[in-house]
């Protein structure tokens, strides 16, 4: 057998109060397409950024060898040198600079000191053709649709003639088509010798495509397979990949709301593309949320989660088609002024982007969404302003040293808390959160949970996104799955496990159980 | 987690909250912000401190100093006015150009059409209302960057000024309008003004303490706060008493500080304020917390304009004459005594108090250095360094403090 391309031996890596890999062992041979499957929060991210030297070697432990020979990268370059080169999840090209320009970035090719722009434009012309994209090197990358443009990420990272290809969910903003091209490409790629690493969350295009099967769960590799005819089905992959333990901590949700009144109905939402070439994140959501009940957004990454609450919050304005009422009234106005003045809440899976006033103190943080609400004559009552801020400050057990600190001085958590103390100073009858436990301790955590529970409890509609399946599942009353855009699923909570959740994101579009999964294979 | 969280709860838990001891007077960013402005108030001594020496006490003199408080009311409106717009993250370069048109219409219409002195006035607030509020609407709705459009602005009112007048000076005619420009209020009416000031001013900083007391808030000690209390009576009254060895309270500062206290008021105290705030802290944030953004960036445009249009009056009025060259630069002044009283570029930070003491570094540079028989080209090269070195401080205050 041939010298393993890249081989990984017994990594881990830790961050402050988390182990992101404990574990992790895999080898890839040239020529070979070799998948690694896992959910969020798996390992994956961590693993790429120890193989392109974005962690530095002694900040972590464990063996990496190239063809063989033990690396020990210092960083990007180093990994770049000995021959592994990364496309990225998020396209990092230059829009306004041309297809050869963003090539050959950082490396043009020069004569006397002057970038050699024939050299450069053959030499892109021919890697275009490799990657088997027809377009004029000179052309600005702007002016191409986005799976081209992932092309283009291909042919830049070949520029570098890399031993080692990772691609990190390379098709997770592509249509079908666009997709399949590039998958074509990724397997020609393997035929010349080069060794890919996929990483995906589709499942089929993952069966499609590899030749082995690597599943990462909780920073282990946990199992491997080759993906032969009679290799693992569909099911094997996914039940390996959320495992069978529950948090233990998190029981299943109580009793659901008695309430028949519709809180929240959304027919037919559409979202319009915003850039030419571009695919709108979000082309169908359908769904109804009762008063007290809370409706869990399942999804993979990409498959429009945050861009379903964005749409409903009025954040894109007048691009979003369909209708949406609360309490049985149609929503006309598209604004968050309009959605809040409707009762609707929204907390953004970005809190520093978009939620914090990162320098403001915390009463400043907390009151910004309902001034008016202590204001007589549009001038602020400063008394009732911090009264209600304190009220929220003692009731979300948000830990500050007073209401004046800086928000960035608080902990995740407690920012969390404040931003949640935002949502519900405007008394919402929906609430709608995306994420609400990111990048948040396990206390505070909890603290979330049982304030979410205790929310609707008293009446509110909570419409809760979220990448953690146990979250989803500890806390929903009903799930909602969404798969490319598009609402494609409804669970009760008795229907909804990990397994059916997951088989309805990765693309399935069948209840469970119906194959073995060797209908994928393209 | 307890039962109860929804909002009415909350209000439950009030007055659990309000029961809560005060808390020891130690915050980062009240020491930060305290430190600052007392680094402002100590360069602005040492400036004073420089020039009295150089021109041997003359710069002291009340007669120069009241000269110098009156030369800064324009500066000091202009920064006032386009305060707003940098702290919701925008900026005005137009305000120069704004003044001297708005200037120049006022005496065009007094004293070329017979219009009143009154009508003229109010007309002169409102074009410059119009215009601040044209260049907001292309700022706010239609997203051309603001420094472009009052760029544009800047140089086109510029070139509208110009052919207005056809480059000529034209005189103010009598009437009310030139006592607003360079008139004093007499001593007596002075202090009256003066002591009802302080008087006020006393009684609503022993409110607020007692508000926060009752809260639990931390403020500062007995001690500090009588200190702080006793001090701004004195830097009033002492300046009063300055002014009164003189000729009198001038009606162009009166004008500024009443303003000044105005826009505080609204950028503290009222719900558009806090929008403002919010707007330039952090753009994204405001809109998703159903801040109408585009309709508060162009009102402080529209603000600041009014207070350009203003400007234009009182400087018009001042020099008794409108010429389409005058205010040539105070643009650049006024964003200088913004930024050196604290006004972040970026938007989200900045006062009232801050701006109007940046105006009066600037100015004492100005009067002082002319004072001092220096070339006028060291204004340019000191106005220009003392603004670098007021911002390096700051970000070097700045980078310290976070890293605490």
């Amino acid at each position: 057998m041939s010298v393993a391309a890249l081989e990984v031996r017994g990594l881990e890596k830790s961050f402050p109060g988390v182990k992101a890999l404990q574990g992790v062992s895999f080898a890839v041979s040239p020529g070979e397409v070799h998948a690694l499957c896992g959910e969020n929060g798996a390992g994956k991210s961590t693993l790429i950024k120890v193989l392109s030297g974005v962690h530095a070697s002694g900040s972590y432990q464990g063996e990496l060898c190239v063809a063989g020979t033990p690396v020990a990268f210092a960083g990007v370059r180093d990994s770049e040198r000995a021959g592994i080169g990364v496309i990225h999840q998020e396209l990092s090209l230059v829009k306004e600079l041309g297809i050869a320009e963003n090539i050959f970035l950082g490396r043009e090719p020069r004569r006397f000191g002057v970038v050699n722009r024939t050299e450069m434009l053959l030499g892109a012309a021919e890697l275009l053709r490799t990657v088997g994209l027809d377009a004029a090197p000179d052309l600005a990358v702007g002016a191409l649709g986005i799976g081209q443009q992932q092309l283009v990420e291909i042919a830049k990272a070949l520029s570098r003639r890399p031993r080692v290809l990772l691609l990190d969910e390379p098709t997770a903003a592509l249509s079908e088509v666009e997709a399949h091209r590039l998958l074509e490409v990724v397997r020609q790629l393997a035929a010349s010798g080069v060794a890919c690493v996929l990483i995906s969350h589709k499942l089929d295009e993952v069966l499609a495509v590899s030749h082995r099967i690597t599943v990462l769960r909780d920073g282990r590799s946990v199992a491997s397979y080759p993906a032969t005819a009679s290799g693992p089905s569909v099911e094997r992959i996914v039940a390996d990949m959320v495992g069978r333990e529950l948090e233990a901590s998190l029981q299943r949700p109580v009793a659901p709301p008695a309430s028949n009144a519709f809180a929240l109905e959304v027919k037919d939402l559409a979202l319009a593309p915003a850039v030419r070439g571009g695919r709108s994140p979000m082309t169908y959501a359908d769904f109804r949320v009762r008063a007290g009940e809370i409706v869990g957004i399942a999804g993979l990454m990409g498959s429009g989660r945050s861009e379903l609450l964005l749409a409903l919050f009025g954040a894109y304005g007048d691009r979003v088609a369909g209708e949406i009422r609360v309490a049985g009234q149609v929503l006309r106005e598209r604004s968050p002024r309009a959605a809040i003045a409707a009762d609707i809440a929204f907390l953004s899976e970005d809190r520093k982007r978009l939620g914090l006033i990162l320098d403001d103190g915390v009463r400043a943080n907390i009151a910004l969404a309902a001034l008016d609400r202590v204001a007589r004559a549009s001038v602020i009552d400063a008394e009732a302003e911090r009264a209600m801020c304190a009220g929220f400050v003692k009731a979300l057990r948000i830990k500050t040293r007073d209401l004046e600190t800086p928000v960035r001085l608080l902990s995740g958590g407690n920012q969390q808390k404040a931003l949640l103390a935002r949502c519900l100073s405007t008394k919402p009858k929906v609430l709608l959160l995306d994420e609400p436990t990111r990048g948040v301790d396990v206390g505070a955590k909890h603290e979330i949970y049982d304030l979410v529970r205790e929310l609707a409890r008293e009446g509110v509609a909570v419409v809760m996104a979220s990448s953690e399946l146990p979250e989803i599942l500890a806390l929903s009353h009903r799930v909602v799955v969404m798969s490319r855009g598009r609402t494609v699923a409804e669970l009760t909570a008795a229907e909804a496990t990990q397994e059916s959740i997951m088989n309805w994101a990765a693309g399935e579009r069948r209840p469970l159980g119906a194959g073995d999964g060797s209908e994928y294979r393209v | 987690m307890a039962a109860n969280i929804g909002f009415d709860a909350v209000q439950q838990a009030i007055p659990a909250a309000k029961a809560a001891p005060p808390r020891p007077a130690a915050r980062a960013g009240d020491m930060a912000k305290t430190l600052r402005a007392s680094a402002m108030l100590i360069a602005l001594a040492l400036i004073w401190a420089g020039f009295a020496y150089a021109t041997d006490g003359a710069f002291l003199q009340s007669r120069n100093l009241s000269n110098l408080l009156r030369q800064m009311s324009v500066t000091g409106l202009l920064a006032i006015g386009i305060l707003p717009v940098v702290i919701a993250g925008a900026i005005d370069l137009s305000v120069g150009s704004l003044a001297a048109l708005t200037g120049a219409l006022l005496a065009m219409a007094t004293a070329q059409h017979g219009v009143s002195g009154s009508a003229a006035f109010l007309m002169t607030l409102a074009v410059g209302a119009v215009i601040g509020g044209m260049q907001g609407f292309l700022v706010s709705y239609q997203r051309v960057p603001a420094f472009i459009v009052t760029l544009g602005g800047m140089m086109a009112l510029r070139g509208v000024a110009i052919g207005a007048t056809s480059g000529n000076t034209i005189p103010l005619p009598e009437g009310w309008i030139n006592t607003f420009g360079t008139g004093y209020l007499p001593a007596s009416a002075g202090w009256a003004i003066t002591a009802a000031a302080v008087v006020i001013g006393t009684a609503v900083a022993v409110r607020a303490r007692a508000r926060r007391a009752k809260l639990g808030i931390a403020s500062a000690s007995l001690p500090q706060f009588l200190l702080a209390v006793a001090a701004g009576a004195a830097v009033g009254l002492g300046a009063m008493a300055l002014m009164a060895s003189y000729e009198g309270l001038p009606i162009p500062v009166l004008t500024v500080l009443i303003l000044a206290v105005a826009v505080h008021f609204v950028l503290t105290r009222t719900v558009f304020g806090r929008h403002v705030y919010a707007l330039g802290g952090n753009a994204d944030a405001a809109f998703l917390s159903g801040i109408a953004v585009k309709r508060n960036l162009l009102l402080v445009f529209v603000g600041s304009g009014l207070f350009a249009g203003l400007a234009g009056a009182l400087l018009t009025a001042r020099i008794g004459s409108a010429s389409p060259d005058a205010g040539q630069m105070l643009e650049l002044d006024a964003v200088a005594a913004c930024v050196i009283g604290g006004t972040s570029l970026r938007g989200g930070r900045g006062s009232v108090w801050g701006a109007l003491i940046g105006a009066l570094v600037m100015e004492s540079l100005n009067n002082g250095m002319s004072m001092a028989n220096m070339d006028a080209f060291w204004q340019y090269v000191v106005k220009g360094m003392v603004l670098v070195l007021a911002v390096w401080m700051d970000v070097a205050a700045q980078r310290r403090t976070s890293e605490a």
